[in-house]
């Protein structure tokens, strides 16, 4: 069999960056190794059993789960749902975690931009450690990060202390929501952006720089683009964990209904009262928010990767 | 004249970032840390030790482990079947999959235990035929354990997923030609290749199942000495006021973090990784 026949024949097989019509057949056809048609021919054992498997612990585990969620809320009548979800206190609950969240998501693009930036451009001493250092909020338990930011906001806390002369309460307020979820985001701004500004191509900034462009025109017309999906994703994700962020919140927060009760408490409240319906239209009202972010996400990262070559 | 005149920023512009990036870890992310120990030693260590063996709080480090040894197992053996079902073979559908593997990482932790309360629960599809038949999940271990699976779900099979990608098939081919069976190709040459990146995804799975919050306190129930994780026992003693005790408590969970941390950072030199994924 020629090579351009299995080369026509198993297009499907490769990935779609392969567009057979934007390439020139007469000299790719010799150079492209045979395309994988591994399906047919694999040789390694297990196809069968492990996908089964796969399909079924993710069933059991997780979409089985879930949809369960939906299935009890659409048992609930229409007008049922629009009441629970349009009741003032699940209102301000969901304007409380999304409005919030997006405040966080928005203050850790500045302070992640900080941080990465000296981290992937300078060198100094205890850059490694400082490094290292980010990913504590995602090791450090909700729970205990919860009870430590409380107290060291609280009034007499090691930074409420400092900020109560100045009339400033951050413990048992929406504004020690807004740390919490600060806390909570940061790392995934970081740890977005920084394998892509790693790797960041240095000639093109000498470049801009030949061609007469002071630091600013560069970071501006040259970084900016490179790591702006970068940045977006970071974003995405930090807002993303906010929203359905539960144990740093509850401890710091206060939860006065109206006013600094987050939609998560709400649920596990309306739970507690045996109120199963409300608990089941407004998780099932987040999930789908979830599900919708995460659609936001990959569109980003294939953006991402469209632009610097690398998966953010 | 700095070393590359063309791509540096001027020496105080470079100090003052460097000085507000390090003011902003320490301020935002290390000084809580900070606080759990010098809360849990505020009075000395005879306080801090009293409050560890105290009954319910050994009660609750009994069953955070049973959790997370059970969590641990099933996400580890079921990470290593899902990686080897997505990179070993190409099928349809394959992307769509790999997403949905990440799914509980989207979803909140609240939620999380919900739905295993509309499952199980009294009130849920399978409650009255759990009663019925003298079983109890929710408001048990067997609840806590699911939940944790859930929020952990991901963790092992999505360090493996890339690595195995990036190594592909021609390793296991070799072997099978040469007349290996399923079972010696994975233990033989799989796992040797894969085995940092595995340990990598434990370490990450093990620090979250011991510290899951959300999802655990939705289905526990919270009975002292019975069905309270470390986490719970951290929450109750708070609320009580009983700060000292709680701090000494949820250091333990510190220290774990701590530890994860560490070993993160050196698996990362060993996968020649900079920087962490969640």
């Amino acid at each position: 069999m020629p090579q351009g026949t299995a080369f026509a024949v198993t297009i499907p097989f490769g990935s779609t960056a392969l567009n057979e019509t934007t390439l020139d057949r007469t000299t790719l056809v010799g150079a492209l190794p045979p395309a994988p048609t591994r399906r047919q021919q694999s040789v390694i054992p297990g196809f069968g059993l492990t996908l089964g498997l796969t399909l079924l612990w993710l069933s059991l585990v997780v979409l089985i789960p879930l949809a369960a969620l939906f299935l009890k809320t659409a048992e609930l009548s229409p007008e049922r749902i629009l009441a629970i979800l349009t009741a003032p206190r699940t209102l301000n609950a969901l304007k409380i975690s999304f409005g919030l969240s997006l405040a966080a998501a928005s203050i850790n693009l500045v302070l992640g931009g900080v941080i990465v930036w000296v981290l992937v451009r300078y060198d100094f001493p205890g850059r490694r450690v400082l490094d290292a250092l980010i990913d504590i909020p995602f090791a450090l338990p909700t729970a205990v990060a919860g009870i430590a930011l409380t107290t060291l906001y609280a009034e007499n806390g090691w930074i409420g202390a400092l900020l109560a002369p100045l009339g400033i309460k951050v413990a048992f307020t929406p504004l020690g929501i807004l740390i919490a979820l600060i806390f909570i985001g940061l790392p995934f701004v970081v740890r977005t952006v920084q394998p892509v500004l790693e790797d960041l191509d240095h000639d093109l900034e000498e470049a801009a720089a030949t061609l007469g462009a002071g630091r600013w025109t560069t970071a501006r017309r040259v970084i900016a683009p490179a790591v702006l999906p970068a940045f977006l994703t970071g974003f995405a994700l930090a807002f993303a964990r906010a929203v359905g962020e539960y144990g740093s919140v509850i401890f710091i927060a206060g939860n006065l209904p109206n006013v600094s009760e987050i939609a998560p408490l709400l649920i596990v409240i309306r739970l507690e009262e045996f109120r199963y319906a409300d608990a089941t239209a407004i998780a099932a009202t987040m999930l789908v928010a979830s599900f919708l972010l995460l659609f936001v996400v990959n569109g980003l990262q294939r953006w991402s990767q469209s632009r610097t070559g690398r998966l953010a | 004249m700095s070393a590359s005149p063309v791509r540096d920023e001027p020496g105080l512009v470079k100090a003052i970032l460097i000085v507000a990036a390090a003011a902003f870890v320490g301020l935002l992310i290390v000084l809580p840390l900070v606080a759990v120990f010098a809360q849990a030693f505020v009075k000395g260590w005879h306080a801090y030790l009293a409050a560890l063996v105290e009954p319910d709080a050994l009660a609750a480090i009994r069953l955070t482990l049973l959790v997370t040894a059970l969590s641990l197992t099933a996400n580890t053996v079921m990470g290593l079947v899902m990686a080897w079902a997505i990179t070993k073979f190409e099928f349809r559908g394959k992307s769509l999959l790999i997403s949905l593997i990440d799914l509980p990482f989207s979803v909140s932790p609240v939620v999380a235990g919900l739905v295993f309360v509309l499952l199980f629960g009294a009130q849920g599809y399978f409650g009255p035929w759990l009663i019925d038949n003298g079983w109890k999940i929710i408001f048990s271990w067997p609840g806590i354990t699911l939940a944790t699976i859930f929020v952990t779900f991901p963790f092992v099979a999505r360090e493996l997923i890339p690595l195995m990608q990036e190594q592909g098939t021609v390793e296991e081919e070799a072997a099978v030609t040469l007349g290996a069976d399923g079972w010696r190709v994975f233990s033989r040459v799989t796992l040797p290749n894969i085995k940092w990146a595995l340990l990598y995804g434990v370490l990450l799975c093990n620090a979250r199942a011991m510290g899951e919050f959300g999802a655990v306190s939705v289905v526990s129930g919270h009975v002292r000495g019975e069905t309270n994780t470390i986490p719970l026992q951290v929450e109750i003693l708070y609320n009580e006021y009983q700060f000292q005790a709680s701090f000494a408590v949820a250091s333990l969970l510190a220290l774990l973090a701590i530890v994860t941390l560490l070993a993160k950072t050196l698996l990362e030199a060993r996968l020649g990784r900079s920087g962490g994924r969640h």
